[in-house]
């Protein structure tokens, strides 16, 4: 199983076997970075970070693991300081960019950017996120996270909850639970439930059980893993309702009772009204050892990849 | 069919779309700009079909269609049948079938896909024939016959 090269596009193009790859490698750079070894696989090697819409985590991250790996880093976040301002193709940009670098990185909020600089970039591409498709790197460190805290993803109890239209992780985290056999309970306010495709795709070819509610004390209570997403108010027309469902699906220390003993709660951050902030210093909450998790991850991915 | 029960005279060259289901030949001569082009053509509609009741039929003379053209064709008409004659006969008669790739052939109906934005070709990767189910290589959205030929 070669990874030279690969672009790191969708979910959808990776096989289990090739994740838990990914997650092998993980587990190693984590332990070198618990043991504070320096390491040096991409000395001398250059990553771009091209974020035309804004990150905090995701683009920090990368560049931590680039760094982290002895490479460095370029790009830009901003691209009313770019040749992008000016009116230059996606496709320009790619071929401008990728003699400057070893591996790209992309965020862009157009669905199918990613998968177009791939076909134009000789050097690697890893998808950052494209509009509302995919975010592939985030749903490999979920489901680390996942394998870390649980020590298992198989047989799993997984509740995605929030606003799972149109959010493009919990799209590729349900693809990614489902291919590791959790059981998954979607939970969304009516309307923007899980595309009906996508869960179409999932039953299909791995045959997971789901179960779907707009109940959330009944999607949560048997709940291993509950992964919370924001929802977010222009997504409604009415305001006073987008205020009403945002409330019923904000997750208190009340309800938190009623969860499992061992339930965890993942966010992808960044969150807003959707967890009650006194749950931050609950045992239950790890969403700050998810952001941790994405070092060893993105690592493990640019190591994996670089040419 | 005699061409007496045709209502129009044979084609010495060009080709003769058959089988279109009644109600779809409007749409097929419009996928294929006939009006745009200088080829005299004729749309049959509701002709008397064993095989589908009733059928519309494409007339096109002096022109063969391209691969593309034939795509299109199949994404909207699946059960169509090609007639290509040269010197007044018949010399290649083929059902039209869609490609397990269809490039350049329709523009993604997802208004935030990148190849309605950038200079590209679109790419649809044929996942299911019947009912058709189109997935975009780029957006990865999943599209039905109505979606991409309304």
């Amino acid at each position: 199983m070669s990874f030279k090269g690969k672009d790191v596009i969708s979910i959808r193009d990776f096989s289990k076997e090739e994740i838990e790859k990914i997650l092998e490698e993980a587990e190693k750079m984590e332990t070198s970075l618990a043991k504070n070894i320096e390491l040096n696989y991409l000395k001398g090697k250059i990553l771009a970070n091209l974020f035309f819409e804004p990150s905090t985590r995701t683009r920090l991250s990368f560049a931590s693991a680039m760094q982290k790996l002895g490479g460095s880093v370029i790009g830009f976040e901003d691209i009313t300081s770019t040749s992008v301002a000016k009116g230059e193709s996606l496709i320009d940009t790619i071929k401008t960019v990728e003699k400057y670098c070893d591996v790209i990185v992309i965020r862009h909020p157009r669905e199918g950017s990613a998968r177009l600089a791939a076909e134009i970039s000789e050097k690697p591409v890893i998808n950052a996120g494209d509009g509302a498709n995919q975010h592939p790197t985030q749903t490999i460190l979920d489901l680390y996270t996942i394998k870390k805290l649980k020590g298992r993803i198989k047989g799993l109890n997984v509740a995605l909850v929030g606003d799972l239209k149109y959010g493009r992780v919990m799209k590729s985290l349900a693809y990614g639970l489902a291919m590791f056999e959790a059981n998954l309970t979607l939970v969304s306010p009516v309307g923007l439930e899980l595309p009906e495709q996508t869960i179409k795709e999932i039953v299909e070819k791995f045959d997971t059980e789901i179960i779907q509610t707009d109940n959330i004390l009944s999607g949560l209570k048997n709940a291993d893993v509950i992964y919370v997403c924001r929802i977010q108010k222009e997504r409604f027309e009415d305001v006073y309702e987008a205020e009403k469902v945002q409330k019923s699906f904000r997750i208190t220390s009340q309800m938190l009772e009623k969860t499992k003993e061992e339930a965890i709660i993942l966010h992808a951050l960044p969150k807003t009204v959707e967890i009650e902030p006194s749950i931050d210093k609950t045992k239950k909450a790890k969403y700050f050892d998810q952001v941790y998790y994405g070092i060893p991850v993105r690592m493990a991915i640019i190591n994996l990849v670089r040419p | 069919m005699s061409e007496k029960e045709l209502l129009v005279r044979k084609i010495e060259n060009g080709t003769v779309i058959d089988h279109i289901p009644a109600g779809f030949g409007l749409k097929v001569a419009s996928l294929l700009n006939l009006e745009k082009t200088h080829s005299t053509s004729v749309i049959l509609m509701n002709v008397e079909s064993k095989k589908l009741g009733k059928k519309d039929v494409v007339k096109v003379e002096n022109r063969e269609l391209t691969e593309k053209e034939v795509s299109k064709i199949a994404l909207i008409a699946p059960s169509a049948t090609l007639n290509i004659i040269r010197d007044w006969e018949v010399v290649e008669k083929k059902q039209i079938s869609l490609p397990e790739i269809l490039e350049e052939v329709i523009k993604c109906p997802n208004k935030n896909c990148i190849t309605n934005y950038e200079e590209i070709n679109s790419k649809f990767i044929v996942e299911e024939k019947e009912p058709l189910k189109l997935r975009c290589y780029f957006c990865e959205r999943v599209f039905t016959r109505e979606e991409v030929t309304s």
